[in-house]
C-alpha cells in the first residue's frame, strides 16, 4: 500500500521532495550469531513542496534525525524511496542531488573542521562540485555567502574555534548554501544555542527561505521552535509518523493522544497560560525500539488504549484537510 | 522578623584561569525563605550554576569565592571548613544536577548510592537505611522500589535516573533543594513528570527550592520569585508576573521576545542582536550595554545598581533611573545624580 501524503490542493504539482515508505533498520547484535532489527525509521512517508517548511518533531530516539540522514543517503535506506522533483534518488546519483539537498547539523562545535579556515569550510562544497572557474570567482562566492549569513568578510581567514556558537552555526549554514540548494534539512540546528541567539538563527532561516525560495525539513525536539518555523508539522514516535497536519491544526486540534500529551507538556513561557493549563502526564516509559509492541507503539503509555491497539497497527489516515492521524480510538 | 533561611550577600565568584580572571558571579545578592521557590534564569555563562555551586561550595578548580557571604540561618558558609561543609551538603542543602547519566556512579547500585548519604548523616544502620531508600524511591514515583534498589544506573531510563537523583537529594530532608537544570537533558513528556514531582515534593515537605534553568517556560508557573542573570550579574528580580508581563530590564524584555510561543499569528521573533559578552573582558558599565537597543552613555561607563520598580520587583537598568527622574524632575540629567541604590 502506498500512501498519498501530499496535502490536498497541491495534487497537480509534483512535490519538491517525496519520501515514500522509508525504512531504516539497524542490526543490533544479540549474542554471537543472532541479531535483532532496531527499527529506527519504519514506513515513513511525507512530501515537501517548493519553499515549504515541514517540521519533524519527536522525543529522543524517535528516529527524526535518522529520517534526515537517510534522505541524504548518509545512511543507506533499508527500504522505501526518496524522490526529488519526481526523480528517484539512488546511491548512484546521490552525489548530484547533494547539490540540491543540503544539511545543517546540530552541534556547531563538532560539525566544523577545526583545522580549516572559514573560507575553506564554506568553499569546500564549491571545490567538490566544481562550481567555479577561477580562484577569484570562488573567493567572490565565499564572500557573498558569508555576507548572506551575516558574517564579516574579514572572518574568512579565521578558524572555527574563534567563533561563538551562534556564529559557528552561521558558518554551517553558509556551507550548506554554497551549492545553491533548493532543500535543506535542518537537524536540531538551533538546539545547542542560547535563546537570544536561537532567535537570530531562526529568523535568518526564515529570511533565507524568502530570498532563495528554500524548502526545509526542520527537525527539532522543541515544539515551540518547530511551531514557529513550520507550515506543516509531522510528529514522530518510535520510528513512525503518528500525526501530520498544518501547524495551526496540530496546535489547536491535536488528535493523537501522544501529540496531545506532548503539547500539554511543553513548558509555556507565560505564567497565565501555565497556571491554567493541565499537563497530561504519561505513565510509564518508552518501550525499547528493539522490542516494539505488535500494534501501536504508543499503546504502553496511552491513556485511551484498547485491546485493538495492542494487536493491530493503526494506519496513518487522512481525517480531512490533510490532517493525518494514526490512531484507532481518537 | 524571623531569620532568613538563606541569605546571599554580594557574592563574588571568579575563575582564575591562565588567560585571566573570569568573573563568573559578580556581586549578586538574594534571599530565600523557608518553603519558597526561587527561580534563577539566564543563558549559558550567565553565572546561574556557579552561584548555586558557590552556595554548596563545590566549585571546580580554579574557581574560588572571592567575596561576599552566604548565610544559612545566620551562619556564614564561606567561613566553614570543608569538614563542616560536609554536614551541610546533603543534610541541609542538596543539589540535583543537569545530567542524570553522568551524575550517578555506574559501578554501584542505586540503593547503595541513596544509602550513602543516609548512613553519613543519620544514626540509621544499614538495614534501616535500606528501608528508607525504598521509601524514598516510592516517594519519587519509581515502581517496584524494592527491586530497583538492587539495580545499577544503566538499567534505568533517563527520567528514572533523575528520579533517583531526586531521591538521593531528599534522603535527609534538606531545608533547601537546588535543582540545576534538572530537566534539560530529558524529553518533554518526561520533563513534565519531573517538574510536577519536584513541585509536589516541595509542597509536601515544605522545603525551599532554587530552580536554575535557561528555559523561561520551566519557571513560568512554579516560582515565587524569579532572578534573571546576565554575565554574572542580576538584571532583574520579581514575581513571574512582573518578569513576564512587566519587565523593566532591556535584557529581560529581549529574552521574552526571543522565545517562540504556541500562538501563531505570523509574529516574528525579535532576537537580541550581537553575541554574549566575553567574561574575560568585561566592560566597566552595564554588561548588556553592547547589545542593548536603549543603551545610553552612562550605560557604557557605570554599572547600574538595582532599582526598585515595584513591590518585590527591581531591575538593574539605567533606563529606570531615567524614567524615574523624568517623572520627578525633567531638567535633571541622569549621569550626574544616579548612584547605586540598594
Amino acid at each position: 500500500m502506498t500512501l498519498d501524503t501530499t496535502p490536498k490542493g497541491s495534487m497537480n504539482s509534483t512535490p519538491l521532495v517525496e519520501v515514500q515508505n522509508l525504512k531504516q533498520y539497524f542490526k543490533v547484535r544479540k549474542g554471537m550469531f543472532s541479531s535483532v532489527d532496531l527499527k529506527a525509521v519504519d514506513d515513513v512517508s511525507f512530501s515537501i513542496k517548493e519553499g515549504e517548511t515541514l517540521g519533524l518533531v519527536g522525543e529522543s530516539g524517535c528516529g527524526k534525525t535518522t529520517v534526515g540522514r537517510t534522505m541524504l543517503h548518509l545512511l543507506k535506506p533499508t527500504g522505501g524511496t526518496i524522490k526529488f522533483r519526481g526523480e528517484e534518488i539512488t546511491e548512484k546519483n546521490i552525489y548530484d542531488y547533494r547539490k540540491s539537498m543540503q544539511m545543517v547539523f546540530q552541534d556547531p562545535y563538532s560539525s566544523l573542521n577545526p583545522r580549516m579556515t572559514v573560507s575553506d569550510i564554506v568553499g569546500e562544497p564549491l571545490d567538490i562540485h566544481k562550481l567555479y572557474k577561477t580562484r577569484k570567482e570562488r573567493d567572490a562566492r565565499v564572500q557573498e555567502l558569508m555576507e548572506l549569513v551575516g558574517l564579516n568578510s574579514e572572518h574568512a581567514t579565521r578558524y572555527a574555534h574563534e567563533f561563538s556558537g551562534g556564529q559557528r552555526q552561521r558558518i554551517g549554514i553558509a556551507r550548506a548554501l554554497a551549492v545553491r540548494p533548493e532543500f535543506i534539512i535542518c537537524d536540531e540546528s538551533v538546539s545547542a544555542l542560547d535563546v537570544s541567539i536561537q532567535a537570530q538563527i531562526l529568523n535568518m532561516f526564515k529570511d533565507l527561505q524568502e530570498q532563495l525560495n528554500l524548502a526545509y525539513l526542520f527537525i527539532a525536539h522543541d515544539i515551540l521552535v518547530v511551531n514557529y518555523m513550520s507550515d506543516r508539522v509531522a510528529v514522530m514516535y518510535l520510528g513512525k509518523i503518528i500525526e501530520m497536519a498544518e501547524t495551526n491544526d496540530i496546535v489547536q486540534n491535536a488528535t493523537h493522544p501522544y501529540t496531545q500529551s506532548l503539547l500539554s507538556a511543553v513548558p509555556i513561557p507565560d505564567p497565565e497560560t501555565a497556571r491554567k493549563s493541565k499537563r497530561i502526564i504519561l505513565e510509564g516509559d518508552v518501550p525499547s525500539p528493539m522490542n516494539l509492541p505488535a500494534g501501536c507503539s504508543f499503546c504502553t503509555r496511552c491513556p485511551v488504549m484498547t485491546e485493538k491497539c495492542v494487536n493491530e497497527l493503526p494506519p496513518l489516515v487522512d481525517r480531512g484537510n490533510g490532517h493525518f492521524v494514526a490512531c484507532w480510538n481518537q | 522578623m524571623s531569620e532568613r533561611l538563606l541569605e546571599v550577600k554580594h557574592l563574588q565568584t571568579s575563575f582564575f584561569t591562565d588567560s585571566g580572571e573570569v568573573k563568573a558571579v559578580n556581586d549578586i545578592s538574594f534571599n530565600l525563605d523557608a518553603g519558597k521557590v526561587l527561580g534563577i534564569v539566564g543563558e549559558s555563562g550567565s553565572g546561574k550554576s556557579v552561584s548555586a555551586y558557590s552556595v554548596m561550595q563545590i566549585l571546580d578548580y580554579p574557581g574560588r569565592i572571592k567575596g561576599g557571604s552566604i548565610l544559612l540561618k545566620g551562619k556564614d558558609l564561606t567561613t566553614f571548613t570543608s569538614k563542616e561543609m560536609e554536614d551541610i551538603r546533603g543534610e541541609r542543602i542538596s543539589i540535583i544536577f543537569q545530567d542524570p547519566m553522568t551524575s550517578l556512579n555506574p559501578v554501584f547500585t542505586i540503593g547503595n548510592q541513596i544509602r550513602e548519604s543516609i548512613l553519613l548523616h543519620t544514626d540509621r544502620n544499614k538495614e534501616e537505611a535500606n528501608k528508607r531508600a525504598i521509601e524514598l524511591l516510592d516517594l519519587v514515583g519509581i515502581n517496584e522500589p524494592a527491586r530497583r534498589v538492587k539495580q545499577y544506573p544503566y538499567e534505568l531510563s533517563g527520567g528514572m535516573r533523575q528520579r533517583v537523583m531526586i531521591a538521593m537529594a531528599l534522603a535527609c530532608e534538606p531545608d533547601i533543594l537546588i535543582a540545576d537544570e534538572p530537566t534539560t537533558a530529558l524529553d518533554v513528556t518526561i520533563q513534565g513528570q519531573i517538574l510536577e514531582l519536584i513541585q509536589d515534593l516541595q509542597q509536601e515537605m515544605g522545603m525551599a527550592v532554587i530552580m536554575i534553568t535557561h528555559d523561561l517556560g520551566v519557571i513560568a508557573s512554579m516560582c515565587d520569585e524569579i532572578i534573571v542573570m546576565y554575565a554574572g550579574t542580576i538584571c532583574e528580580r520579581g514575581s513571574a508576573d512582573d518578569i513576564f508581563y512587566n519587565p523593566h530590564h532591556e535584557y529581560t524584555k529581549g529574552l521574552i521576545r526571543s522565545i517562540p510561543t504556541l500562538r501563531k499569528e505570523d509574529e516574528r521573533l525579535v532576537p537580541i542582536p550581537g553575541s554574549p559578552v566575553d567574561l574575560l573582558n568585561m566592560p566597566p558599565g552595564c554588561a548588556f550595554a553592547a547589545r542593548c537597543p536603549q543603551a545610553m552613555e552612562i550605560c557604557l561607563e557605570e554599572r547600574p545598581g538595582e532599582i526598585v520598580v515595584g513591590p518585590g520587583h527591581s531591575a538593574a537598568c539605567w533606563m529606570n533611573v531615567k524614567r524615574f527622574m523624568e517623572m520627578s524632575d525633567p531638567t535633571r540629567s541622569v549621569g550626574a545624580t544616579a548612584r547605586k541604590e540598594s
